[in-house]
């Protein structure tokens, strides 16, 4: 109810800032939490300022934020495109359907959907490897932890969380065998007090380092209060603890909306899949935290950096077990992206079951 | 089990439980004078925000939690001036007190989010929380202060006909809400996670409003319900990371399927007087009548 009234508010909000030159194009977005989460959400609109200034008068934006991942969500993108905007990106997965009904009601405006997989002719996907950033960090946790307990907070069972959970036990399992990770769902993206609660409860259970799959820098406080370390999420979380951020994983998307602005300017935007890592920029490692990590660990993990970059290392390296023992991807060959975008299953070593 | 482990967890709920401690002690004693706040949401916001920039810029806790509490009480001010002397719907009322808490926090809080901020020490509040819920239990059933609230909500113009200052009465106990749902907002943002984000609160206020029905308006059993909420949420998340396959979704509504539950016992009118649900909840009153 209370979010229904909010999101019409928010519509009255877009309606009231869309007076705007004819000749422009209006690029919109749909947020999934606030700006100001220091997160998914700030960096998506990081993303949106980049674009501006790179774009100067030839577009102006608007956004609608917390916009809750159910029918409402039809409505906002809904109005976005019913106030003449030519380009609109909604970035949660779960826009996924929303956003292609709605797009099959606008044929001439496009769409940009944010890490989901089905495609229109005027609905494209992005997304950034962040899997890879994963594998760094389960590199650094295997080798860091000292109780071999690492506790992992992650919000929604969807294939790019559990692609991220894979990657980082892969990489953490084989720097160290004995590493377990204790996985808590929260079924949100964004409640500081209850990431909070969870990083407590898996430090109690003797987790010695905190990752987290949520959007608030709640649980990387949680650690610098408790005196283990942490990986931050989405953008650089130094500053909330200093003492326990050892790096996080950022998403960089305003090159990519700023090409994407400029194909629609021209008139040469298409649909199209675009997922990119390290290689090209949209996703990055937070300076690393030398106070915390010893030097060699570093420099590994640069050079495993590099190595992604140019193709050697794979996140996904054969062979990989599936927790059935069944071999999923042989020996000698890496997981195609197929199998990456609809991974939901756990690869063997991983206690627990994917939810339903 | 080892005993750490098991202290580890009661901390963890102590900690986590207390906001709705506060926010839903707070709505329980105006709901007993008969008026329904539905805009905890939005004080638990405004208190939030304005205790964590007013830390930020003085950096002094006792000028931030004066200023937090401050914020409840005019915001609820404000809520009772026109669902008492203008006598709008209170529900509508409580909803646009909810809507405008969280714009104003926002608003107030742009510039803020992501300044780190040291934390106060949560324990303080806890035993607060619980000599709160002794007090209130004591105050409405052994004060004559207390008997005159529950009369003014079981039925105001019986109260009125006997001199009762229902108007003053009803000021009081919703400004004693808001200011229990700052201080709720106060503690998420300076205890429980130490930080301003937007709607940080993310529907705690709605769970203390429920809080008070599944407690069927008494304090101790309000302080029961909070625990038992808080403390399965907690539970499931130590059973999740030991590796026991559960449900989630199914925990995030459990104060909801609770309340609705207890609900629908109380609509069988015989019950709800047992239950001591207020008679006279939601209705305006008018002095000529």
């Amino acid at each position: 109810m209370l979010r229904k009234i909010l999101t019409f508010l928010s519509f009255l909000a877009v309606i009231s800032v869309s007076a705007v030159h004819a000749d422009q194009k209006k690029i919109g977005f749909i947020y999934i939490g606030p700006p100001g989460d220091h997160g998914w959400t700030y960096m998506h609109d990081q993303g949106r300022i980049y674009m501006e200034n790179a774009l100067g008068d030839s577009i102006s934006t608007t956004y609608i934020e917390n916009v809750p991942e159910n029918a409402d969500a039809v409505r906002a993108i809904r109005k976005l495109a019913a106030s003449g905007h030519d380009l609109i990106f909604t970035t949660s997965f779960n826009y996924m359907d929303q956003t292609l009904e709605v797009a099959k009601e606008f044929p001439d405006v496009k769409f940009e959907h944010a890490t989901g997989f089905k495609r229109t002719d005027n609905v494209s996907t992005y997304s950034a490897r962040f899997y890879e950033g994963r594998t760094i960090i389960g590199h650094i946790a295997g080798k860091m932890t000292k109780t071999n307990t690492i506790g992992y907070i992650v919000s929604f069972p969807i294939p790019e969380v559990i692609r991220g959970i894979n990657a980082f036990y892969l990489a953490a399992s084989k720097v160290n065998p004995d590493v377990k990770i204790k996985i808590i769902w929260n079924y949100s993206w964004y409640d500081p007090g209850k990431e909070a609660d969870a990083a407590n409860t898996l430090i109690n259970q003797g987790a010695d380092i905190i990752v987290q799959h949520t959007d608030s820098y709640a649980p990387c406080q949680a650690a610098e209060k408790a005196g283990v370390l942490a990986f931050g999420q989405a953008s650089n979380q130094e500053a909330f603890c200093p003492n326990s951020h050892m790096t996080s994983i950022e998403d960089i998307w305003g090159p990519y909306y700023a090409a994407k602005a400029q194909a629609v300017v021209d008139g040469t935007w298409s649909s199209e899949d675009t997922w990119q890592g390290f290689k090209d920029g949209m996703v990055e490692m937070s300076p690393y935290n030398t106070k915390l990590l010893p030097l060699d660990l570093i420099l590994e993990a640069k050079s495993m950096e590099t190595a992604i970059e140019n193709g050697t290392l794979h996140s996904f390296e054969g062979p990989i077990y599936n927790q059935a023992g069944e071999l999923v991807v042989k020996e000698g060959e890496v997981a195609d992206d197929g199998m990456l975008a609809s991974m939901m299953f756990y690869v063997q070593g991983i206690e627990g079951e994917v939810p339903q | 089990m080892s005993i750490e482990l098991i202290i580890g967890i009661l901390n963890i709920v102590l900690i986590s439980t207390t906001p709705l401690v506060f926010a839903g002690i707070g709505e329980l004693v105006t709901e007993k004078s008969g008026v329904l706040n539905l805009g905890l949401e939005g004080l638990m916001l405004v208190g939030a925000v304005t205790g964590f920039i007013t830390l930020v810029l003085t950096g002094n806790y006792f000028y931030s939690l004066f200023l937090s509490i401050l914020s409840g009480v005019i915001l609820s001010g404000i809520f009772a001036f026109l669902v008492l002397n203008l006598m709008t719907n209170q529900i509508a009322t409580g909803l646009a007190l909810t809507i405008f808490g969280i714009g104003l926090s926002a608003m107030l809080g742009k510039k803020f989010g992501g300044t780190p901020i040291d934390g106060l020490n949560p324990y303080y509040f806890i035993v607060i929380s619980f000599l709160l819920v002794f007090f209130v239990a004591y105050f409405l059933s052994k004060t004559k202060t207390g008997l005159i609230v529950r009369a003014v909500g079981e039925n105001h113009n019986s109260a009125y006909a006997l001199g009762y200052n229902v108007i003053k009465t009803r000021y009081l106990t919703i400004i004693f809400g808001g200011v229990m749902s700052s201080l709720a907002g106060y503690y998420i943002s300076i205890c429980y996670a130490p930080m301003w984000q937007e709607g940080m609160t993310a529907g705690r206020g709605w769970i203390a409003l429920a809080l008070v029905v599944f407690a069927t308006w008494k304090p101790w059993r309000l302080l029961v319900g909070a625990y038992i909420f808080g403390g399965v949420a907690i539970m499931q998340m130590n059973l999740q990371a030991i590796g026991v396959k559960l449900p989630g979704q199914f925990f995030n509504m459990m104060p909801y399927l609770a309340t609705i539950i207890v609900l629908v016992f109380i609509s069988s009118n015989k019950l709800r007087l047992k239950l001591s649900a207020p008679s006279s909840l939601n209705i305006p009153f008018e002095k000529n009548q």
